[in-house]
């Protein structure tokens, strides 16, 4: 019985929520602190109910870069001491410490929280990569206990979610005081299970993170195809199945970003129809092959691990999802104002095509599609107040 | 002969004001059952030779015929029926088993109507098809499992080849109906209808005629026990081919088509004599376990340059799950499984109404079972037995299957009114029969139309639902259980389908 499951008290299929979603990522691989991350997601507080939110920062632990950080929360302090002990026997942890936060009014029933940097040790079965290997071990503990939660697993990122508003949770981590190249944020609107502090966005899996906004149609396909595949599907929601499949897509398929999106958010069959034939047969293959997992019914998604993001909306366009650019700098946002906000020099703004896939990637500057005009900068003698 | 015991199972009720004697249903039954008599200047019935076809009713200029059941009139028994004792009666004069046609006829539990559909509320949006996409395109054949695709920054490059697939525009399609069973017009209004539908047909174990091979990528091509008509340019013409292994309405036993229907042309085409019963072998004489059955696969598969799938259709019956993982295991690129209440031209009555399962508990399984041995990529799942409607379609994709086929419900849009009789030969419509005089009765191009107009009929519907929960593409419906309620199942039902109870 995992700690997911005793949330979802009446046993509903999935999770419902609506929400808002928000992520930007300095191609140049600078670094920025979470400022603007928090400033741009609490615009769109309107967008939640309080119910949760959170944040992923990638590049945030240059001091423990190569160790698996393991964000865990636990019920009790003795769950702590009992999945530390479990940690123990299968990894090597370097370092560990509570992750550090401030009281904030309004922010109950925290968990205990705290960060393991570790590395996996002794034998892995033959043919598993030392990526499977964390993967079984986090969705072991995950699947197996009521107490214990681990909601972020890969190297030099973290996640930071919990039950509040962007801004109080953002308050409640410190989040303003890592320094990333790459942030997502979310929060939400679940209209049918009171928030718990893993239930959450960002979702998380390895370095993988995944904020959503929709409800996924397919989500009873995609969750069985993933189950096939060895995922257990914990959390009842359809934003763990796109991290999982995520995971399986472009890390154990070895598929890039575009190709997830095709699997994810794949042309109309109409539309594949006026493609030239090689494309054509690549892209039905992709259906063929991954049909279970293409995403059906309304979403947005930013997924994003080491060095890449990647926002991608439904075939039909049933949630928003607006693109913004500026030098190095790659915006995505449910809505523009967030990105106004936190960028008034934004040079491109648009809003793609619904399956069309906006990816990030450290080391590339990233470019409008060739529609897009280049935004003039506003003067201030040029505004008129008349 | 001594007297019958057997009573009528119809009463013909003929309105005298209305009658005017004109003879169409003397002329149009081939049972016999209308006889016209001179004397009188009037038409009268035989009313223990109706079968209910209600071809006479169909066709009477004035109305003035009327078919009823013939009113019970035995003392009433909740265990000896009327039914039951007719059939004891006609056993204890013939000796023989008893036959009958079509599918199971008796009340076992119809899982559809225990199913209910999910729709999209506040949430989610649902769909309009009227507006948006919705798309039913159906791929039939053993998937990768996985793909290797080179992103090389201007451009990608699929690396992978699949196996030769079905394209089906909707995914309904005609399931196995031999020429012999039914009449060459029926077969060519089904190779007609699926061409139209962008769907396929399938010969059944009657070979193929040849004036269907104009049809051929869009016919299924059958190879079963009796190997009638089968030869390299049957197997050639066809899109895919199907090994039979059995049959819903009566698995574990064969076929037999009696020699008066083997006429100059099915003879021709079956590759047997004139006049000679056609003979099915209850099991092939070359399979007798898995291993066998892929070796036939690879041997059709070999004969045909791996360009064409190749599917095994079996009977639903106890241990389904396992005999389907083996089915695919063995090479097949797709599984038709038959249920119970699928239909057959001809069955003993005792085994169509009493093995196997019904195919809904059977998709859900073998869905279930081939997930968790991690291969239910590599073949499609084919569900038939009775899809009356495009509702039981939607809930058969939902439990799992990829695409259905259909045979009763064509037979239908066709004019068979379920007299269950198909094995006289005297189907007064046309559809189960050989005599010129009836099939002329069937003209292609019309049901040719009524059977696209069929399918076309459920598209609309299927998309309606479809757009209802919110998915605009059938993979994103495929074996999505969450889609499905049950209503008045018990636990160990609910679990057997994987479904939750309504209201949970």
């Amino acid at each position: 019985m995992s700690w997911a499951s005793t949330e979802n008290r009446y046993g509903d299929d999935k999770v419902f929520d609506a929400c808002g979603l928000f992520g930007f990522m300095d191609t140049s691989g600078a670094l920025h602190d979470g400022e603007a991350i928090v400033r741009g997601m609490s615009t769109m507080k309107e967008r939640g109910n309080g119910l949760g939110s959170g944040y992923a920062a990638y590049g945030i632990y240059p001091d423990f870069a190569d160790l698996y950080a393991l964000h865990v929360m636990c019920r009790s302090e003795a769950a702590r001491r009992d999945l530390e002990l479990r940690l123990r026997q299968g990894w090597t942890i370097a370092h560990d410490e509570p992750i550090p936060h401030r009281e904030v009014a309004g922010v109950l029933d925290a968990p205990i929280l705290r960060r393991y940097f570790a590395t996996p040790r002794g034998e892995r079965e033959p043919g598993l990569s030392e990526e499977d290997h964390v993967v079984r071990q986090v969705m072991a503990i995950n699947t197996e206990r009521d107490d214990a939660f681990i909601y972020s697993s890969g190297k030099n990122m973290g996640i930071f979610k919990g039950v509040g508003h962007p801004d109080q949770i953002a308050e409640y981590y410190r989040v303003d005081e890592y320094r990333g190249y790459l942030w997502t944020a979310h929060n939400r609107f679940p209209t049918n299970t009171p928030g718990w502090w893993g239930g959450a966005h960002p979702f998380g899996l390895l370095d993988w993170t995944v904020v959503h906004n929709g409800e996924i149609s397919s989500y009873g396909t995609n969750r069985r195809y993933m189950e096939a595949h060895g995922y257990q599907c914990t959390m009842q929601t359809d934003t763990e199945v796109i991290a999982y499949a995520a995971d399986l897509v472009m890390r154990r398929h070895r598929l890039s970003p575009r190709v997830a999106a095709l699997v994810f958010a794949s042309p109309l069959w109409d539309e594949i129809a006026h493609l030239s034939p090689d494309q054509q047969q690549l892209c039905r293959a992709v259906r063929q092959t991954y049909g279970p997992l293409l995403l059906n019914g309304p979403f947005t998604v930013i997924i994003a691990r080491e060095g890449e993001m990647l926002g991608l909306g439904d075939r039909i366009r049933l949630r928003p999802l607006a693109v913004g650019i500026k030098d190095d700098l790659l915006y995505i946002s449910s809505e523009l104002s967030a990105i106004h906000l936190v960028q008034p020099d934004i040079q491109y703004t648009w809003t793609p095509e619904g399956g069309q896939a906006i990816v990030g990637r450290l080391g590339q500057r990233p470019q409008p599609p060739a529609h897009v005009q280049r935004r003039e900068p506003v003067l201030e003698s040029e505004l008129s107040y008349g | 002969m001594a007297l019958s015991l057997a009573t009528a199972s119809f009463v013909i009720e003929r309105d005298p004001a209305r009658c005017i004697a004109c003879q169409v249903c003397v002329r149009q039954c081939a049972n016999d059952v209308h006889f016209y008599d001179a004397d009188d200047d009037t038409v009268r019935a035989h009313d223990q030779s109706c079968v209910g076809c209600h071809r006479c009713v169909t066709l009477c200029p004035t109305q003035a015929l009327s078919v009823r059941l013939n009113p019970l009139e035995y003392r009433p028994h909740a265990n000896w029926g009327p039914d039951i004792l007719r059939n004891i009666y006609k056993q204890a004069e013939t000796g023989g088993m008893l036959l009958t046609g079509m599918g199971d006829d008796q009340p076992q539990r119809i899982y559809w109507d225990h199913m209910v559909l999910n729709a999209s509320q506040v949430t989610n949006p649902s769909i309009d098809p009227v507006r948006e996409p919705m798309e039913l395109k159906t791929y039939l054949g053993a998937k990768p499992e996985r793909l290797e695709i080179d992103d090389h920054g201007d451009g990608l490059t699929l690396r992978t080849e699949l196996t030769p697939q079905l394209e089906l525009d909707i995914p309904i399609m005609f399931s196995a109906m031999s020429y012999g069973s039914i009449s060459f017009n029926a077969c060519e209004s089904l190779a007609r209808a699926a061409t139209e539908a962008g769907t396929y047909y399938n010969t059944g174990e009657g070979g193929l005629h040849p004036a269907l091979y104009q049809y051929g990528e869009r016919t299924i091509a059958q190879v079963a026990s009796g190997r009638f008509g089968v030869h390299l340019d049957y197997l050639n013409a066809a899109a895919a081919l199907e090994i039979k292994i059995g049959q819903g309405a009566k698995p574990g036993i064969g076929g037999h088509l009696p020699g008066e229907k083997v006429t100059l042309d099915i003879s021709r085409t079956r590759m047997i004599p004139q006049g000679t019963d056609a003979l099915s072998p209850a099991p092939h004489h070359d399979i007798y376990s898995i291993e066998d059955l892929r070796q036939l696969i690879y041997a059709i598969k070999e004969a045909t340059h791996y360009t064409k799938p190749v599917s095994v259709k079996v009977a639903a019956v106890h241990n389904i799950a396992p005999i389907a993982s083996g089915i695919v295991r063995a090479g097949a690129d797709i599984v038709a499984i038959d249920g119970l209440r699928g239909g057959t031209g001809a069955a003993p009555t005792m085994v169509r109404n009493n093995v196997g399962i019904p195919i809904e508990l059977a998709i859900a399984a073998v869905d279930a079972r081939l997930r968790s041995e991690g291969i239910r990529h590599r073949a499609s799942l084919v569900a038939a037995g009775s899809m009356r409607c495009s509702a039981d379609v939607v809930k058969a994709i939902a439990l799992g299957a990829d695409a259905v086929y259909i045979a009763t419900s064509a037979l239908v849009a066709m004019g068979c009114h379920l007299c269950q009789h198909c094995y006289t030969g005297k189907c007064n419509w046309g559809i189960a029969t050989q005599d010129p005089y009836l099939t002329k009765r069937l003209n292609p191009n019309i049901g040719a139309q009524r059977l696209a107009n069929l399918l076309r009929a459920w598209s609309l519907e299927i998309k309606e639902m479809m757009g209802g929960m919110g998915v605009n593409s059938i993979e994103s419906l495929r074996g999505n259980r969450d889609h499905l309620r049950g209503l008045g199942l018990n636990q160990v039902e609910l679990d057997a389908l994987g479904i939750k109870a309504a209201g949970m």
